[in-house]
């Protein structure tokens, strides 16, 4: 026996869900929430055979396809400790109706719930799974954090996001006014109806704008594509950006959809 | 009332460029929000309550049968009679006729949605009887040619001075100069126009918002005591409710209404609870000489025991209307159905099938707050969903939605292809984007750029980097 391994080769061996959204338009959501489960302890694998978690077939009524998905999702994430998703959508989509959708089919119904059993969202996998408390980052100014329906809602996640955010140096944290109501984004309906869409989110850019703060956070890209379309559209001259970025101290990417030039 | 759920996308348009909808919406919608929440914080056992709600409607769902006998039988000995109706057609019939055999010329409503729900008013009048809402928002309603817009709150959808206008326009008793700015103006002249219809009806007509198998009783909630003077000042009093509404016993019924009023208005209880049962006894002073309950089944014994039977424990607070946000962008009557909101996106299709209403399950973003406030615990999100899977299975998406929902699926089941495919199309949406962050106009993706831009992607997928990453640290 040679001397302890390092406390990274020891702790857990988390499969990252990267999700469809982070990896085709923002990375570096990735590679923050890679840097914050290492930083916790845990070693990170990311399986290439992932694409998507099957939610707009699911959420289309198109049930084949999605039970597809999930059986593959499982079979690639089934041999981790645990499944991080830098995204509440899909961690519930796993956790919450993957067992569902599979109830029936005798080769997955136990792996599904298995799987669901192990998956997290990556805040409330830092602080209640790895027990962080403390993040090593810093970031001047004010921001408001968007709660996410599903991480609300299906997983019960409030308190961890604004715990780490809490421990970021520099960083205020102004409560957005009516944080339980949804920004209007809900997946394929965002194109489906976007006119209802775009008037729900303007009820939660009144109150985003209320806030004054410079930046608004959530841990879910999907909402913060549709916000930050809108920050765009109107030049609000607010940030958007996932948790992660700033948790991991990983902002000198330009906020999502702001000019390049600003960088 | 006349279904235009299948032109949702046209009502949606409307709703939302009507300013004043829009105004009100914005009044309300917090109103409700805002009591309920502080009439569940007063009451510790609410989620207890919720269970147990939920426990009575289960079991008496799953032997409705045996409840309606025993319901009609308790009504039978009070001396009232039950009509069951199959159909909407059925009941509107059965309702006329004993309107003839009554010899009825006026008849007075208390708030009813199954009455809505059939198409009572309309039926009734064509046969020359005078038919009067009594219930302020029902009557307002009534008098604009419209349909409630709420289930619980029928003129959500309307300002005070919209109501001045009509009650100037309806009224011409009334001395022109009168002052109408106040709500309580608006009260008063009401009453004042009711109090007469009340006095003169021959048959009373509500609804139910239960009814009791231990006793026979109907039970009406309400704020304004006209559903009191409608069930017991004329010679008849009909009740028209669905087979649904039935629980156990009164002890059940207690459950239901402690969860109903502060579910719906916020309040812990209504002002005004009343228990009916039968005709007039031979000891009472007054009260109706006959007693009728119309029964509509209308598609709900279809629901029994299948996907859509949890949607049968719907008490109708429309706890789910007033916290969804695409009811509280668009209003009710965008929805084009007797029940709108996410209970009616569930409610509807069963009633006018889901070709024709095939909108109303597919315009939610799953946000989940109508389960989260259900009284009932009504899993809402989750049957909009099999709705949809109907509609699926059903082939009635668009040819180029359901086209290209089949290609992505076909890629996403293909890791390598799907990896190789976003390779290729990240790069072309950052060139779109040329550096500016954001693209105002994406070809082929018009209904986002519609309302917001379409933030650029990074510049490659993550799956690339990490590959580029892990190849270069191993190097």
């Amino acid at each position: 026996m040679t001397s302890a391994p390092e406390p990274s080769k020891q702790g857990p061996l988390v499969g990252l869900l990267v999700t469809c959204l982070v990896d085709l338009f923002r990375p570096n959501v990735a590679f923050a929430a890679i840097k914050l489960l290492e930083a916790g302890g845990a070693r990170v694998e990311v399986p290439r055979a992932q694409t998507c978690c099957g939610q707009p077939a699911y959420n289309s009524g198109d049930r084949a396809d999605a039970v597809s998905i999930a059986r593959q999702v499982v079979q690639t994430f089934e041999r981790f400790d645990y499944v991080v998703a830098p995204s509440g959508s899909c961690a519930g989509m796993v956790k919450v109706h993957y067992p569902r959708l599979l109830a029936d089919d005798p080769d997955f119904a136990d792996r599904a719930e298995a799987l669901a059993s192990k998956t997290f969202e990556l805040t409330s996998f830092l602080v209640d799974v790895l027990g962080l408390t403390h993040v090593d980052a810093s970031y001047r100014g004010s921001v408001t954090y968007h709660d996410s329906c599903s991480s609300l809602r299906e997983l019960q996640v409030r308190d961890a996001p604004r715990r780490l955010l809490a421990s970021v140096d520099g960083l205020t944290l102004v409560e957005l006014a009516e944080s339980e109501v949804c920004c209007g984004f809900g997946g394929t309906f965002s194109v489906k109806y976007p006119d209802i869409s775009g008037a729900i989110l303007d009820a939660k850019l009144r109150n985003i704008l209320a806030t004054g703060a410079s930046c608004v956070l959530a841990g879910d890209l999907g909402c913060l594509m549709h916000i930050a379309g809108r920050l765009a559209r109107e030049r609000a001259g607010i940030e958007a950006r996932h948790v992660a970025e700033v948790l991991a101290g990983m902002t000198e990417v330009p906020a999502i959809a702001a000019p390049r030039q600003m960088r | 009332m006349e279904n235009s759920s299948d032109t949702f996308k046209t009502n949606v348009a409307h709703a939302l460029a009507d300013v004043e909808l829009q105004k009100a919406l914005q009044n309300v919608k917090r109103g409700f929000v805002v009591k309920r929440e502080a009439a569940k914080a007063k009451l510790p056992e609410f989620d207890k309550l919720r269970d147990e709600a939920r426990a009575v409607k289960d079991h008496t769902l799953s032997h409705l049968d045996l409840y309606l006998e025993a319901y009609e039988r308790k009504v039978t000995e009070s001396g009232g009679v039950v009509h069951f109706a199959e159909t909407a057609a059925d009941a509107r019939a059965i309702v006329l006729e004993l309107c003839r055999e009554l010899g009825a010329k006026l008849v007075t409503k208390g708030k009813s949605m199954i009455s809505e729900e059939i198409g009572l008013n309309a039926h009734l009048e064509a046969s020359g009887i005078e038919v009067v809402e009594t219930d302020l928002g029902e009557y307002i309603v009534q008098i604009r040619g419209e349909t409630p817009s709420h289930i619980i709150a029928p003129v959500i959808h309307l300002n005070k001075e919209d109501i001045a206008q009509d009650f100037r326009r309806v009224h011409k008793q009334f001395a022109t100069a009168r002052k109408l700015n106040q709500v309580q103006d608006l009260v008063a002249e009401a009453r004042a126009v009711l109090r007469e219809k009340f006095l003169k009806a021959d048959i009373g007509i509500t609804g139910a918002n239960l009814l009791i198998a231990e006793t026979g009783s109907s039970v009406i909630v309400t704020n304004e005591g006209n559903g009191d003077l409608t069930s017991t000042l004329p010679r008849a009093h009909i009740v028209v409710a669905s087979i649904e509404k039935v629980v156990p016993t009164l002890e059940d019924a207690d459950t239901i209404l402690r969860l109903l009023a502060r579910s719906g208005t916020g309040q812990e209880i209504t002002t005004y609870t009343t228990f009916v049962t039968g005709p007039r006894r031979d000891s009472d002073p007054d009260g109706p000489v006959a007693y009728h309950v119309v029964l509509l089944d209308n598609g709900r014994s279809e629901m029994l025991g299948g996907v859509f039977a949890d949607m049968l424990r719907c008490i109708r607070c429309g706890a789910c209307l007033n916290h969804c946000p695409v009811y509280g962008a668009i209003g009710g009557h965008a929805y084009g159905s007797v029940y709108p909101g996410p209970m009616g996106a569930v409610m509807t299709p069963a009633l006018v099938g889901i070709d024709h209403a095939r909108d109303l399950p597919h315009a939610s973003s799953f946000c989940g707050r109508c389960e989260q406030v259900c009284p009932m615990e009504i899993p809402l999100p989750d049957l909009m969903r099999a709705w949809r899977e109907r509609d699926f299975t059903r082939g009635n998406p668009p040819r180029r939605e359901r086209l290209l929902l089949k290609a992505w699926a076909f890629a996403a089941k293909r890791p390598r292809l799907y990896h190789a495919l976003a390779n290729r199309l990240v790069p072309l949406l950052a060139w779109l984007a040329r550096g500016s962050g954001s693209i105002g106009r994406l070809p082929f993706g018009k209904a986002w750029t519609r309302t917001r831009d379409f933030p650029a992607p990074e510049g490659k997928t993550f799956h690339t980097l990490y590959a580029e990453k892990e190849r270069s640290q191993r190097r």
